[in-house]
């Protein structure tokens, strides 16, 4: 039981250690502040947060998922399971889940042949995306209808001019 | 003395103009029913209104400027540079009206950026554009790659002996068959054999990738437009970079050289004559100036360390530089990245490869690896009878499709439009140095946008003067035209002013 005691004390103390040397940037960071400061956070436990924009690629048991925050999208790796968790991406036709990632974030990954990405380990969705509405734009409508008319008479005049 | 032009060199300017914008306003129906058919009607609306416009003036320039009289010279490259300028303006309607350009400037910019095959960008929200509008991006890099010109003589021209001289004036001075009309409808076979090839392959990595089936197909043509035609958008804000594949890279690395090869090469391997390929200058040079230049940028990366393994180094380092070399513009890097993670000896790499660019008759800018070629078999020669006795009779050859003689009047051409591109890559460096970016970074960017490039390390931005944004935009154009239409439009307007 004493043995016990000491081996949870120096796991407790390990632990303690790395969790000092890696911190986690609770308080999430911005595209533009991972890859101007890349060297700082290189190896790191981040927070990064946006809207799924793309494709959900799927490679086997993992997926990219891009995330834009408004400034850049970057490329996230996570476990096909958490993907999972993605029901809308952002295009011109919807918007897509707003998602929280906590991972590790690399400069130049090994893995992914020197890409800049973050290793997610959990994701939070702080939003759902939806389907966004397009409505004819009637002022556009209009527009090309009067300028429609307009090269109809300039055509009328060509041929009356012609005979 | 210089002449005033006449109202007869208007008129069959205007002519041939109105001819070109009508060609133009025919490729915006493809975008209409691109958007039909993925239900985007505000932006299928965008083209209808933009096509609208271009029908009037085009219209308006044949019938009020109507002649039968055949173009010369001086007429000739004055409609090709105009031409150039109206269909940025015609182009840049369409993307201003979708929302995601701040200003009609920017659109302009991006117009301009594709046409020219440039790639640089000041889109707004890139991952919300509309298939249609992203589909026109695309497509009119495809159209300025082949060349505004060779669209209307293939197309809308019916053998005019004019032709030749708006040809010539869009930078391609070999033809590859006798006529010129000929010639543009090769290039456009090669193009659309290699656009079917190219789609294919990238629609089918795209699959393996992860992507949905119709998403990987836009995604796989429109990659393909923009790598053969040597461009650089993507549908993605994150350019390559948003696939995170190598094949995809190793693909698109193959079509970019592809587009970076002359027309006149692909023509010759087409008809089975392989050896062609060994022995051209054009590709020989390639092959050095590529080798040399990404030495340069290795040996730079490993200094600091920036991609410690060899699939890093060729992923982003070789890519980077074969994408600057080509004068694509593709990135899988962050534009940032380039300051902050690439030391000055990585950058010179770059942009010495940007500098050069690839063949003639081809769709890259830049000074074409065939004028370094002759640089330096003129180098050679001399050397030669510097070392050998005076009596002797130095004669230098080289292989250009067959066995040409190094003449002094050649190797004066080369000399002057590599000059002429120095001192266009100089002055975009001091503008952007005078806005305050320190000197590599300047030089990098106007480097890029003379060459028709499009790698950025960060300057281009919609927040960037106003009076940068018209720079880059006159680099882009006067280094697609290789400055002779542009120094003539100048004559031309000097002569208005001041002729008699």
């Amino acid at each position: 039981m004493k043995i016990n005691y000491k081996l949870t004390l120096i796991i407790l103390f390990f632990g303690l250690a790395s969790y000092v040397n890696s911190p986690v940037f609770s308080q999430g960071l911005n595209s533009s502040e991972l890859i101007k400061d890349a060297k700082k956070y290189d190896g790191k436990l981040i927070t990064y947060a946006g809207e799924v924009i793309g494709d959900v690629m799927l490679r086997g048991e993992f997926a990219w998922v891009n995330i834009n925050d408004g400034d850049n999208a970057l490329g996230v790796w996570m476990s096909a399971s958490l993907a999972k968790e993605i029901k809308f991406t952002g295009n011109y036709k919807s918007r897509g889940d707003n998602l929280e990632i906590v991972g590790v974030f690399h400069r130049a990954c090994l893995e992914h042949g020197g890409d800049l990405d973050i290793h997610a380990q959990a994701l939070r969705k702080l939003g759902n995306g939806r389907i966004v509405n397009q409505r004819l734009n009637q002022d556009k409508k209009n527009l090309s209808l009067i300028l429609f008319g307009a090269l109809f008479l300039i055509w009328i005049l060509i041929l009356f001019r012609r005979k | 003395m210089i002449l005033k032009p006449r109202l007869e060199d208007l008129k069959i300017i205007g002519f041939y103009l109105g001819k070109i914008i009508l060609g133009l306003a025919f490729t915006m129906a493809i975008p209409i029913l691109s958007g039909l058919c993925f239900r985007e009607l505000n932006p299928a609306l965008d083209f209808l209104i933009s096509i609208e416009i271009s029908v009037f003036f085009g219209l308006l320039l044949i019938k009020v400027c109507h002649t039968e009289k055949d173009l010369n010279w001086m007429q000739g490259m004055i409609v090709v540079s105009l031409s150039w300028i109206v269909v940025m303006f015609l182009g840049a309607i369409p993307l201003y009206l979708s929302g995601h350009w701040k200003s009609f400037l920017d659109a302009c910019f991006d117009a301009m950026s594709g046409f020219a095959t440039t790639g640089l960008i000041l889109v707004q929200d890139l991952d919300h554009l509309s298939y249609t509008h992203n589909l026109w991006r695309h497509l009119i890099m495809f159209l300025g790659g082949q060349g505004i010109v060779v669209i209307a003589l293939s197309f809308f021209v019916r053998g005019f002996s004019g032709a030749l001289k708006m040809y010539v004036g869009e930078a391609r001075d070999e033809k590859i068959l006798p006529n010129v009309v000929h010639t543009s409808r090769f290039i456009w076979l090669v193009s659309f054999v290699y656009l079917a090839l190219g789609t294919i392959a990238l629609g089918v990595t795209g699959i393996f990738n992860g992507m949905k089936p119709l998403n990987s197909f836009f995604h796989g043509a429109c990659i393909f437009m923009a790598a053969f035609d040597t461009g650089g958008f993507s549908p993605q804000s994150q350019n390559i970079l948003y696939y995170h594949s190598m094949a995809y890279e190793v693909i698109t690395i193959m079509i970019m050289v592809l587009g970076a090869l002359n027309f006149k090469l692909h023509y010759h391997l087409w008809a089975g004559n392989r050896r062609e390929i060994y022995r051209n200058i054009e590709t020989s040079t390639l092959f050095v100036t590529i080798i040399a230049t990404f030495s340069i940028v290795a040996v730079g990366l490993t200094q600091i360390g920036s991609y410690p393994s060899a699939v890093a180094l060729f992923r982003k380092g070789f890519y980077q530089l074969i994408s600057g070399h080509t004068g694509t513009g593709f990135q899988t890097v962050y534009a940032q990245q380039f300051i902050v993670d690439w030391n000055h000896l990585a950058l010179v790499g770059v942009i010495l490869a940007m500098a050069l660019g690839g063949a003639v008759c081809s769709t890259t800018g830049a000074i074409k690896i065939l004028r370094i070629g002759i640089i330096f078999k003129a180098l050679k020669e001399d050397l030669k009878r510097i070392i050998m006795p005076e009596r002797a009779v130095v004669i230098e050859k080289f292989h250009h499709i067959k066995e040409i003689f190094l003449e002094d009047k050649l190797v004066r051409g080369a000399l002057t439009i590599t000059l002429a591109y120095i001192i266009l890559y100089g002055l975009g460096a001091l503008v952007g140095m005078f806005y305050g970016h320190p000197f590599l970074n300047a030089l990098f960017e106007s480097t890029s946008a003379a060459a028709n490039v499009g790698l950025s390390c960060g300057i281009t931005n919609v927040t960037m003067p106003v009076a940068l944004k018209l720079t880059y935009i006159i680099q882009m154009w006067a280094g697609r035209l290789e400055f002779m239409s542009v120094f003539t439009i100048l004559g031309f307007l000097i002569a208005i002013i001041k002729g008699k």
